[in-house]
């Protein structure tokens, strides 16, 4: 009984090592912009850097686009898949699964074949069609996680017995969506929008490839130009992503606490 | 006056015959459970009626009006889940009023309707509560006064009590019989205990492999089953086979000793195997007296239940099983000892349904 427990201590250390040496040392290393002290200053640089705000509010921008047309797409799917067609569940699930299995680089050389600027559906030719193609190849890549968070969500409630209660009460299929699926995949679809958060707002592939200003291409640019900035950009980047986890755990846990409470 | 009609009601699933030929007329504010094994086409029945299955052919009415072709939310029909189903994410208020909101009543009337369906199911002080805050037996109360809030033409449970444990489903069935009786709304009741639908019901409709066995009151059903499924499956039964001596005059011999049937003898021919019915409280030990059956046997078995001592006789063949009550100052009988069994002429039934179990 001892044993096993120093061993798993053990192993919690090696691997804390692992992850976090490399964490600490970036950190370290982001701090020395100026010669012989630590300071912020390269956090400074970056966070007052133009060219960072504007990619990043555009990133910004078009991620939460993805969550709320993504969203729109995979719940009534997932719904309609869970209630009426079961037999097209490891269909469904394949072709979510795909965008892991697909490089993201092979996906937008298919994307630039097809939609571009001479081709029967130009998307590519003006900024705003290129946006609309770049945030709907995010909610592709965004699929796999959301689809399995909301599909995940939808199994957790009794979703053919709550729709049949709705019905037997008068209750059309929209009321039913909105007014009884939809609230109780809560939690589903907070941590499915902060994982598309955090997939879209680093995605570096397709945005640069599309050459949309957007911020996974600025972290390259900085990346291969300055020497202390990036670290610091790796280390906001780092602490966003953590803040979005954090946020899931709190929401995820606070679903019972906060309903409780309220009354 | 029929009420609720369904007519000649099918239901295929895949090679599956679920419901077949299925006819009945529920009158108004008429109680009436479905009963039987799991797998006999009652609950698929009662999805017809509430519109969540549709019939491959027959005819539902309603009141008069064929509601086959309409849709669940379209009928006017109040449904109770196995599951509760009550929505997690509203307060018990809010359930409540769910069918009201989607109706769109005025605020003010969805407010005492509210209240007063909370009253009726004894938990006024549970409205602003959510269903996980709730007890199994609360939370199926809480689906009986949403089902109910609407004033449906007709409620439908399914299942109620199956989840809940053996105190409150007593205390509960009673409740939901009290509210039945109060608002006169006509329920059907499908349930696979057979005391439950015995000691709720008007009437109780007996399925097996998706056909009606039998329909009749509680009584009817326990007192004068007419199949040998409807026998066995209500209450315990004891199942002779014997052979028929003399049709006309009710005379049978079972293991080679001649009892007499007083009931259904037009059912009987002569020479035939034939079996027979028998509850194990129509039979007391011992001789009996004159106009009485008597057979001789040896008992093979004796179970303490508590109240009841149930002791099984073995002929040659056959076996009966009965109960005796307990008397604390006497021992139960000993293994092995030849005794008498004796019981009335009316209480040995005849079986049809040859051929089916």
């Amino acid at each position: 009984m001892k044993r096993t427990r120093s061993f798993s201590w053990i192993v919690m250390a090696v691997c804390a090592i692992y992850f976090l040496t490399p964490l600490i040392c970036t950190f370290e290393f982001s701090l020395r912009l100026k010669r012989g002290v630590y300071s912020f200053a390269a956090y400074e640089n970056v966070l007052g850097d133009s060219h960072f705000q504007a990619s990043f509010l555009y990133s910004t921008v078009l991620s939460v686009a993805t969550i709320v047309f993504g969203t729109l797409l995979v719940v009534p799917t997932a719904y309609w898949v869970q209630l009426r067609l079961p037999r097209f569940r490891p269909v469904v699930e394949f072709l979510t699964l795909m965008p892991l299995v697909i490089p993201a680089i092979i996906l937008v050389f298919g994307y630039v074949r097809i939609y571009n600027s001479s081709s029967i559906v130009p998307m590519t030719s003006a900024s705003w069609s290129t946006d609309v193609l770049l945030g709907c190849s995010y909610i592709t890549l965004a699929l796999p996680y959301m689809y399995r968070a909301i599909d995940t969500g939808l199994q957790s409630i009794d979703v053919k017995t709550l729709t049949e209660a709705a019905e037997s009460l008068g209750a059309k299929w929209p009321s039913i969506l909105f007014g009884v699926i939809l609230p109780n995949l809560r939690v589903a679809i907070i941590s499915s929008a902060f994982l598309t958060f955090a997939t879209v707002i680093g995605e570096f592939t397709i945005a640069s490839l599309l050459d949309r200003p957007a911020f996974g291409p600025y972290l390259q640019l900085v990346g291969a130009n300055r020497a202390y900035e990036p670290s610091a950009l790796a280390v906001i980047t780092f602490l966003i992503t953590w803040g979005c986890m954090g946020v899931i755990q709190l929401l995820g846990r606070g679903r019972r606490g906060i309903s409780a409470s309220a009354y | 006056m029929a009420f609720l009609e369904l007519e000649n009601l099918q239901k295929t699933f895949g090679a599956n015959n679920v419901v077949q030929g299925f006819d009945l007329s529920v009158a108004q504010g008429e109680f009436v459970s479905f009963l039987g094994p799991s797998g006999c086409g009652k609950t698929t029945t009662l999805r017809m009626v509430a519109g969540f299955e549709h019939p491959d052919a027959g005819c539902i009415r309603i009141g008069g009006k064929d509601v086959t072709g309409l849709r669940a939310n379209q009928r006017h029909i109040g449904m109770v889940f196995q599951s509760y189903a009550l929505f997690p994410n509203m307060t018990v208020a809010e359930n409540v009023a769910y069918g009201l909101k989607i109706a769109r009543r005025p605020a003010a009337e969805i407010r005492q309707r509210v209240e007063e369906m909370l009253a009726l199911i004894k938990l006024p002080a549970m409205a602003q509560r959510y269903p996980h805050q709730l007890s199994g037996g609360q939370q199926q109360r809480v689906a009986l006064a949403r089902a109910l809030s609407v004033n449906p033409q007709v409620l439908l449970l399914d299942e109620p009590l199956s989840a809940l444990d053996a105190k409150i489903r007593i205390s509960l069935r009673e409740e939901i019989r009290a509210v039945q009786r109060k608002l006169g709304i006509t329920t059907i009741y499908v349930t696979h205990d057979q005391e439950e639908a015995l000691s709720i019901s008007d009437r109780i409709v007996v399925m097996n492999e998706g056909r009606i066995d039998q329909v009749g009151t509680p009584f009817e059903i326990y007192n004068r089953p007419r199949t040998r499924f409807v026998a066995s499956f209500v209450g315990t039964l004891n199942i002779l086979q014997g052979q028929v001596l003399d049709a006309a005059g009710g005379r049978i011999l079972i293991d080679g000793q001649e009892v007499q049937v007083t009931r259904g003898q037009s059912d009987l021919a002569s020479g035939k195997i034939q079996a027979f019915a028998l509850r194990p409280e129509a039979v007391t030990l011992g001789d009996g007296g004159v106009g009485r059956n008597r057979l001789r046997g040896s008992i093979d078995q004796v179970s303490f239940l508590g109240s009841v001592v149930r002791i099984r006789v073995k002929l040659k063949d056959n076996a009966i099983l009965l109960d005796t009550f307990n008397n604390p100052g006497v021992a139960p009988p000993e293994f092995g000892r030849e005794v008498d069994v004796n019981f009335g002429t009316e209480d040995l039934l005849v079986l049809d349904g040859a051929g089916r179990d």
